[in-house]
């Protein structure tokens, strides 16, 4: 289905993937420019090697070209976008992107857990920017997937044990109070999708997606994959070797060693809480029920009421 | 009988010939007299072979201080017992689509 901005979005792609040679980097055939994602915050396209990113209705002029600026300046960790500034396309912010060939969605156990860990390790560990640069924002969106979940599923029988156990977080979790951490640099959104190998095809491993990228907890960056192995997602193996790989390029988001829980509990009880969340809430759409990992996801959040979050006094910052 | 933790029933297990409890809200487990002993017993006895199967329980939190040790809020299956066999079950529906989600 094609709607205006992706049209839109197809042709400033192609004129951006055309401007940079005089040669028609598609070939004599010519490529079709394929939609890499279209969803309401975020639509993606993609003309030979040239990607081209419409972000989300409200960002701002103001958040994203400090966080472009940081991509830019930290090559080898992030992917650096072709243009320092976003362009405007119609009340929606574009930045243009060298294409990396992403993680195998058919085969998750290719993963590249140890360079994903090491990406993180090295942003973590990266002086400040000397820019300001907005808040990561983790925490904001594990609180909108609360609001959307009140909002629209109020009475589906999953909804009240999530918000329980949103309830026992920690306000700057709920994004209720300042982070307690405003210095490091942080991803703010990691998954399997935000890993690209730039040059592709074989290219190094990279970090892509800056909008969520920002000052904050880094325990946050960690906590997703943490909380796949709490909930039987990811191997106890697969969980090790990203988090002994993190410890490895010194990450400064778990001590370095011991008990790393104290520090990734309640980052990881508020993505739990998120992902089952948005879970619910995509099922309500859907009128579907909710499949066996959405269900742990909930049975997750139903156990914390159960377990009183971890502290985390005595970890040094 | 009743988990003393947080009062959610209890239900019993066989794991190779010892019954344990383990409760059916957090996962907590109840051993009688001499019965971790029998465990570890049999543990031993599987030395160097192939890991004991699974028991359907997550260990208490902080049951070991290691990269292992999982949240007492985690799944049965997590933690350091987690194994192949149900992870990959997970595996086939909606675990990729998830890893690769916000």
């Amino acid at each position: 289905m094609t709607h205006p901005l992706l049209s839109q979005l197809s042709t400033r792609v192609k004129a951006k993937a055309h401007s940079a040679t005089s040669a028609c980097p598609c070939g004599a055939t010519g490529t079709a420019t394929a939609t890499l994602a279209d969803r309401p915050d975020a639509t993606v396209v993609r003309h030979a090697g040239t990607v081209a990113k419409a972000h989300a209705p409200d960002t701002t002029h103001a958040d994203l070209t400090p966080r472009l600026t940081t991509a830019s300046r930290l090559p080898g960790i992030l992917l650096p976008p072709l243009a320092p500034t976003p362009a405007d396309l119609h009340g929606r912010l574009v930045t243009f992107w060298p294409y990396g060939t992403p993680v195998d969605p058919e085969n998750p156990d290719a993963a590249p857990w140890e360079e994903a860990a090491t990406l993180l390790a090295r942003l973590h560990r990266a002086p400040a920017p000397t820019t300001p640069l907005p808040p990561m924002r983790g925490p904001v969106k594990a609180a909108l997937a609360v609001t959307r979940l009140r909002m629209t599923a109020a009475h589906h029988p999953a909804t009240g044990p999530v918000l329980r156990a949103w309830s026992t977080l920690p306000a700057w979790a709920r994004a209720e109070a300042p982070m307690p951490d405003a210095t490091t640099l942080c991803h703010g959104d990691l998954h399997l999708g935000q890993l690209v190998r730039h040059p592709a095809p074989d290219g190094p491993w990279l970090l892509i997606d800056v909008d969520d990228l920002g000052v904050g907890v880094p325990a946050w960056d960690l906590a997703r994959p943490a909380a796949w192995f709490a909930c039987g997602l990811l191997t106890p193996d697969e969980w090790t070797r990203f988090l002994t790989a993190y410890r490895a390029a010194g990450g400064p988001a778990v001590p370095a060693d011991g008990d790393p829980w104290p520090a990734l509990d309640t980052p990881a009880r508020a993505l739990t809480v998120q992902t089952a969340a948005r879970s619910i809430a995509k099922a309500v759409a859907a009128d579907r029920a909710l499949d066996e990992v959405e269900r742990e996801m909930v049975d997750a959040c139903e156990r914390m009421g159960c377990a009183p979050p971890e502290s985390e006094q005595g970890f040094p910052k | 009988m009743q988990c003393p933790k947080c009062h959610a029933p209890m239900h019993t297990y066989n794991r190779n010939g010892v019954q344990i409890e383990q409760c059916s809200g957090c996962r907590g487990i109840f051993l009688d007299y001499g019965e971790l002993e029998a465990l570890t017993r049999l543990e031993s006895q599987w030395g160097g072979g192939p890991a004991v199967p699974p028991p359907p329980a997550a260990p208490q939190y902080p049951a070991a201080p290691g990269a292992h040790a999982a949240p007492a809020w985690g799944a049965p299956q997590g933690g350091h017992y987690g194994h192949q066999g149900h992870q990959g079950h997970h595996r086939n529906k909606g675990f990729g689509r998830m890893l690769f989600s916000s």
